[in-house]
């Protein structure tokens, strides 16, 4: 990190969560090493041993345990944070689904890095396209900016007494990560106003002993606890909206909220994307549009709860668009795809194309965003592999 | 002057339990030790379905459930968090079956006894998976029958010794382990009492016999855990800041006294039962060489 003034500073992605977490008052880490994402923790693991931060650092054996331990520091009452990657976040799967039903805000960055095999430690979005339905709010940034402003937005939006849910924030491997980019540090003063004290209303308590995820039969509230769930989730997307607009008024910034459209106000085609490969996707727009090309981005930062209101507003007029999937499930298309054409069924009936990009690393280039521009705008859908073939 | 157990009860009536389930046995002496000022932190067992259905609880203290290998991991966080919020006084609990303990949950609990927090570890030992009807765990002992070691024409039930989990955690120096019986109330209520002066990590391994897993009538239960520790099939220690103490029995009983009243060892062979027996007194011996300042290895 290299300070440029009081306010500025060159920082890589992680360095941003790890300040971040500073500045939102977290008081208890725990997590595994695991590339890339580990510099975060080791960030954190400094600044406590050296008072800057005033919080408890605890390095444990596993993911799992990572979890199961933020879970238990949370119940307790306590504003807590863990980092992880790839393999790690499949691993701590169950764990995922068990603190979403327990209703605790705890925040998760995720530094984006494929699935095995073969080894790879690169960017794609499989990690957690996989663990999209576990009932946390996912955030994906395409800039350090965003790595450290998603961490104090996501604090306040988890802790929000009609949501209690936990969220996931994503960067992008090395491309974020490992990188440095000019950051805007926020003010801590500001922040922790911003964000507010933490109290779990049923935070662990002798005087009110009870039982946190006691058993559950098919006649009990099981079902209308999951409804709720939902139910809190999506109405985050416009407590986002107002989180943001609070948020760029207290720190004067520019965060879009929960989807940026960049050159869609007369677009006739459009890309949809998520995360880092935005902004090579925006400068490729802006080349074709001194082409005299009508074309856009929409680029999705909230992504759990879809925003699939605001994504249908973008999208309605468009003569088509491709949704560009950075990651490989197993579906009948990409994960994003299927989330936005179900969005817009019934409603929009619009040519549209599935880009399969990026896995594993693999560069997404200008002349990539190029072809895809190229590919709608003759009206290709279904599924396409970009930059793919027999290696 | 004469040991008292504490009148308060933190465990209720109306949970769900089978008859003689010494399980909640364990939890109830378990909870009078604690006292008030405590948390419980269970994973998927038997103790996950006993307090009874959401909303009511047979606990009068916090009762956390955690998914099934994480339990050792979740007092961590409950521990360091409650610190943090000023609250040391409370007594962080995990309370696991041997499954979750010997099997799933080891890794957890390993790691956050190595990182030395302030908490009790408590594993009821009923040796299977209980609540999933009878599989075997590495704790279940030579010679048992269980739904996944039946006896058939094989014979090829469960042919491996226990782990003792409490042993282990013995090689990992543990600040404080020890075992208990619910047979002997005041012995596992003055253990707990003794923990309690140790700030660091705690475990204890309690034998709580199963009516149904072990087929046995449901009177027999603490007879049964009797037996264990007087025909030194499950001895009684306490290993407290590297001092080991063996409770001794000076006139032991025969193994087939344990054995006979039990349906899932009704299998045995004489041989077999002699295995037992030498195997019984081969560990005997190595507790009281421990308790003489020698390693074992």
């Amino acid at each position: 990190m290299r300070a440029i003034n009081k306010n500025w500073s060159i920082m890589t992605g992680n360095e941003a969560v790890a300040l971040a977490t500073k500045l939102a008052g977290v008081k208890f880490v725990s997590a595994y090493p695991i590339t890339p994402q580990t510099a975060i923790v080791e960030k954190i693991a400094e600044m406590v041993a050296n008072e800057k931060m005033d919080a408890k650092f605890i390095e444990v054996e596993s993911e799992h345990s990572a979890m199961a331990s933020v879970m238990g520091s949370e119940l307790a009452g306590v504003r807590s944070f863990t980092a992880s990657s790839s393999h790690g976040i499949l691993y701590m799967h169950e764990m995922l689904n068990w603190v979403a039903g327990m209703r605790l805000p705890i925040l998760m960055a995720v530094v984006n890095r494929s699935i095995g095999p073969p080894w790879n430690i690169w960017a794609d979005h499989s990690d957690t396209m996989t663990q999209r339905d576990t009932g946390w709010m996912q955030l994906y940034g395409e800039s350090n900016q965003e790595a450290m402003d998603t961490i104090i937005l996501g604090y306040k939006l988890a802790e929000n007494k009609d949501i209690l849910l936990p969220i996931m924030v994503m960067q992008d491997a090395f491309t974020l990560s490992h990188t440095s980019e000019p950051v805007e540090i926020r003010d801590e003063e500001k922040v922790r106003e911003f964000v507010g004290e933490f109290n779990l209303p049923f935070k662990i308590d002798i005087n009110k002993p009870m039982g946190y995820g006691s058993l559950m039969p098919p006649d009990g509230p099981f079902m209308e606890l999951k409804m709720d769930m939902k139910k809190s989730m999506y109405s985050g997307v416009n407590k986002f909206i107002e989180i943001t607009k609070e948020f760029n008024e207290t720190f004067d910034a520019n965060f879009p909220g929960p989807v940026e459209g960049f050159m869609m106000d007369d677009a006739d085609y459009a890309l949809i994307t998520l995360g880092s490969i935005s902004s090579t996707a925006k400068h490729v727009v802006r080349n074709l549009r001194n082409q005299g090309k009508k074309v856009g981005l929409l680029r999705i930062l909230l992504y759990r709860p879809f925003p699939k209101d605001l994504v249908i507003n973008y999208l309605r007029g468009l003569k088509g668009f491709g949704v560009v999937d950075r990651s490989s499930t197993y579906g009948p298309f990409g994960s994003l795809y299927m989330d936005v054409i179900s969005s817009i069924y019934g409603k929009l009936d619009i040519p549209a194309a599935n880009f399969i990009a990026g896995l594993g690393g693999r560069d997404l280039r200008v002349v990539d965003f190029e072809e895809m521009f190229m590919r709608i705008m003759e009206g290709e859908d279904g599924e396409i592999w970009i930059n793919a073939g027999v290696k | 002057m004469p040991f008292s157990i504490p009148k308060e009860e933190y465990m209720m009536s109306g949970h769900t339990a089978c008859a003689g389930c010494g399980a909640t046995l364990a939890m109830r002496y378990v909870m009078k030790a604690m006292g008030e000022n405590t948390v419980v932190t269970v994973p998927a067992s038997c103790w996950a379905v006993i307090p009874g259905n959401y909303p009511n609880t047979a606990l009068k203290v916090p009762f956390i459930y955690t998914p099934f290998a994480s339990t050792g991991a979740t007092i961590s966080g409950i521990r360091e968090a409650l610190d943090e919020e000023g609250k040391e006084d409370y007594n962080v609990v995990g309370f696991a079956g041997d499954g979750g303990t010997a099997d799933i949950g080891l890794q957890a609990l390993s790691a956050a006894m190595e990182r030395g927090h302030n908490v009790f570890y408590i594993m009821y030992d009923n040796e299977a998976y209980m609540n999933t009807g009878i599989q075997r765990s590495s704790s279940t002992p030579f010679g048992a029958w269980t739904t996944t070691t039946p006896v058939g024409k094989d014979r090829v039930y469960k042919r491996e010794n226990k782990k003792v989990v409490a042993d282990l955690m013995m090689a990992q120096k543990v600040p404080y382990v020890a075992t208990a019986s619910i047979a002997f109330p005041e012995d596992l209520i003055r253990k707990i009492q003794n923990a309690k002066k140790i700030k660091g990590p705690k475990f204890i391994q309690i034998l709580s016999p199963c009516p149904p897993g072990w087929y046995f009538n449901a009177e027999n239960t603490v007879k049964i855990a009797r037996l264990a520790v007087e025909t030194r099939i499950f001895p009684l220690y306490e290993y407290a800041e590297g001092k080991f103490a063996l409770y001794k029995n000076p006139n032991p009983l025969p193994v087939e006294k344990y054995l006979e009243i039990q349906g899932r060892f009704n299998h045995l062979s004489p041989e077999e039962i002699r295995t037992i027996q030498e195997n019984v007194n081969r560990r005997w011996e190595e507790l009281l060489e421990r308790e003489k300042g020698k390693v074992i290895p």
